[in-house]
């Protein structure tokens, strides 16, 4: 629906991150954002490069919060680069669209 | 080089100038422990795990330098944890080393198996599962460099039992890890922060851990005499200045002096030097010096604006900081603003009543305090005997001050005394502590007599948990429930049979004598110290309450007892 994808962009944040690719990087990402009561809306992640590093696309919201998750995801040290990614929304658009599809056969 | 990974762990831990660790051997981690055997470490058998996290804690705290901890897989790793979590909270360098099951058992449940590393991923800088023997080689360096790097903090490495037995053939160790360069500092910010401090009328310095870590006590002090500005602590933040400089106003917060707390409400510039302005610290945040702009340096950057939003935020080391910072300052005498403190000070002092009795909270404290070298470190456990030797230990200087700040665990003071003792040998060792305390790492109580570590406990014993006592009698109608210990052990008798020498200066014809020989001997010991139950730390802010609302401590108010 063209309405909702619409107030979506309006309250949500995009992340993209550059992380160390290896087991427990997604529990430290993950966990950072649990234990700080930081909903995620959507993840993506794919492993660039020869593998030793993976892009990660985080779907959150933009609340007063969000800088200091942002400082936080900073401090962690397989984290290699985080920035926001306003214009990466239609990667979870695609993904959405599959997603539905494939779970609506 | 042919070697065995548990060989080549134990040899990258020399390198890192690792003298001393503290640990319990189990299954996955014998063949570390086979290792240890040739190697020049000095391994302290704890009696516990928890024990051994906060011995290495307690040589962290002394020295400034990271320390080692072993546990094994399983209960091993779990013990840990609590004085892991401890290490992260009040921003200590340790290195705990686990054992892990074999790679080929991870993820079966295995005996003995535990998930260490999702485990400690919230309570550390950073953790390792190890998943060869080569990569020990980079894990163990880097392990030393992130806890000692910028805000220092607990890192863990879990090497399964095969990583430790694998053997490997490499060509040259690595370099030891170290931290990193300290963040470099904006000289525009280091302006704004000048002209804001110029500006004010009525600053306060408020200093914590970070100005320990960083070894700024005497950059603090070059600034606090040359702009008269005076220097309130966190908990963490004492010894930072000696108690009786003339602009120190001690601990700022729950338990402070009502001068402190109230000269804070009246300040115009809050300068935070290396603080994060925890709870028991700020009371209220939103009401904490509610007519003050902040200046907020911290060298972690997550740090600025979390709690407080500063007008000027430094991410940067505290020491770079102010020695940027102290030649952009002029010289002032700012006479009316001392002429406040001197009120205030003179009108809403410090009460301590029974400061003369040993047998009282602050008389045993100042006694036990004029009773030893000056070079004495001081810990403690948590609770009531905590706050009143953080108002009343006449603490001078950085890294005496060794207590559980930002966790709050009971069971902290024995083990991180004996670490203190295995890390400063000579030095005298005080353990202030609380009969409910002790008893959450008594049995290091056997480490100590072990190790003739030199640590004299003082236990202020209440039959209570004095701290909950006091808040169910302030905040909860007097409705005591679970507070009281019921069975009152012999501690002095626990003691001896532990091996230590013990006094019981109830039963003491001359209390202060008695202490004074018991000071005097060399080696562990304990002094029971009966303490009536109805004491109470005052003054106290509610718990969620503004910092000016204090309950008691007034000197009339504390007469009656």
């Amino acid at each position: 629906m063209q309405t909702t994808a619409t107030e979506a962009t309006r309250t949500s944040a995009i992340l993209s991150l550059v992380v160390r690719n290896h087991p427990g990087v997604m529990s430290h990402v993950c966990g950072l954002f649990a234990r700080r009561a930081f909903n995620v809306e959507g993840i993506l992640c794919v492993a660039v490069g020869n593998g030793t590093h993976s892009a990660i696309l985080l779907l959150v919201n933009e609340d007063e919060r969000l800088e200091q998750l942002i400082r936080q995801l900073g401090k962690l040290e397989d984290v290699v680069a985080v920035r926001r990614a306003p214009h990466a929304g239609a990667a979870f658009a695609a993904v959405a669209s599959h997603l539905r599809s494939s779970t609506a056969s | 080089m042919k070697t065995t990974g548990a060989q080549l762990l134990t040899r990258l831990l020399e390198r890192q100038g690792v003298t001393t660790l503290a640990g319990i051997p189990g299954g996955a981690n014998l063949p570390l422990y086979d290792a240890l055997r040739a190697s020049t470490i000095r391994h302290v058998l704890a009696r516990h795990e928890q024990g051994a996290g906060f011995i290495a804690q307690g040589m962290a705290r002394v020295t400034g330098q990271p320390a080692v901890c072993f546990g094994t897989s399983g209960p091993g790793a779990t013990n840990l944890l609590t004085a892991i979590a401890d290490a992260k909270l009040d921003s200590i360098p340790i290195v705990a080393v686990t054992g892990q099951v074999p790679r080929a058992m991870i993820g079966t449940d295995a005996f003995q198996e535990i998930d260490t590393y999702g485990l400690t991923i919230p309570i550390t800088k950073h953790n390792f599962l190890v998943r060869s023997a080569t990569e020990l080689l980079d894990v163990i360096p880097e392990a030393f460099r992130i806890a000692g790097s910028g805000r220092p903090g607990p890192v863990v490495v879990d090497v399964p039992k095969d990583v430790q037995s694998e053997t490997i053939d490499f060509g040259t160790l690595p370099e030891p890890g170290r931290p990193d360069p300290p963040p470099r500092l904006d000289g525009d910010i280091v302006a704004r922060a000048a002209a804001l401090l110029t500006a004010a009328r009525r600053p306060v310095l408020l200093v914590g851990a970070g100005v320990i870590a960083s070894g700024a006590s005497s950059e603090v002090r070059k600034l606090a005499e040359k702009a008269s500005i005076p220097v309130a602590a966190t908990l963490l933040g004492l010894g930072a200045l000696p108690h009786d400089h003339p602009l120190f106003l001690g601990m700022v917060g729950m338990h402070a002096a009502r001068c402190t707390n109230l000269l804070l409400e009246d300040c115009d510039l809050l300068v935070g030097l290396g603080v994060r302005f925890d709870d028991r610290a700020t009371g209220k945040a939103s009401e904490f010096c509610p007519h003050a702009k902040i200046l907020h340096v911290d060298i972690d950057p997550s740090e600025l604006g979390k709690i407080k939003q500063p007008c000027v935020g430094i991410a940067a080391d505290v020491g770079d900081a102010l020695r940027a910072l102290e030649p952009r300052i002029d010289a002032a005498n700012r006479e009316e603003w001392l002429a406040r403190l001197a009120h205030l000070r003179a009108a809403f002092p410090l009460a301590m009543p029974g400061g003369d009795d040993p047998l009282q909270p602050y008389g045993i404290i100042r006694h036990t305090a004029a009773l030893v070298p000056s070079d004495s470190i001081v810990t403690t456990d948590v609770g009531q005997h905590q706050m009143w030797t953080a108002q009343a230990y006449p603490l001078t200087r950085p890294r005496q001050w060794l207590t559980s700040g930002g966790l709050g665990t009971m069971g902290f003071g024995l083990p991180a005394a004996i670490g203190a003792a295995l890390a400063m040998p000579g030095r005298t060792v005080v353990c202030f502590s609380g009969d409910g305390s002790l008893l959450m790492n008594l049995q290091e109580l056997a480490t100590a007599a072990e190790e003739d570590a030199n640590v004299k406990v003082i236990l202020l014993n209440n039959a209570h948990l004095g701290l909950v006592r006091q808040q169910q009698q302030l905040f909860y109608g007097r409705r005591y429930h679970a507070s009281r210990f019921l069975a009152e052990p012999d501690f002095a008798a626990i003691a001896r049979g532990f091996g230590l020498s013990a006094w019981n200066l109830e039963d003491a014809r001359d209390p202060l004598g008695t202490l004074a020989q018991a000071l005097g001997e060399p080696g562990p010991c304990l002094i029971n110290v009966p303490i009536a139950a109805e004491k109470n730390v005052y003054p106290m802010v509610p718990p969620g309450g503004a910092n000016r609302d204090m309950i008691e401590g007034e000197t009339r108010a504390d007469d009656r007892h």
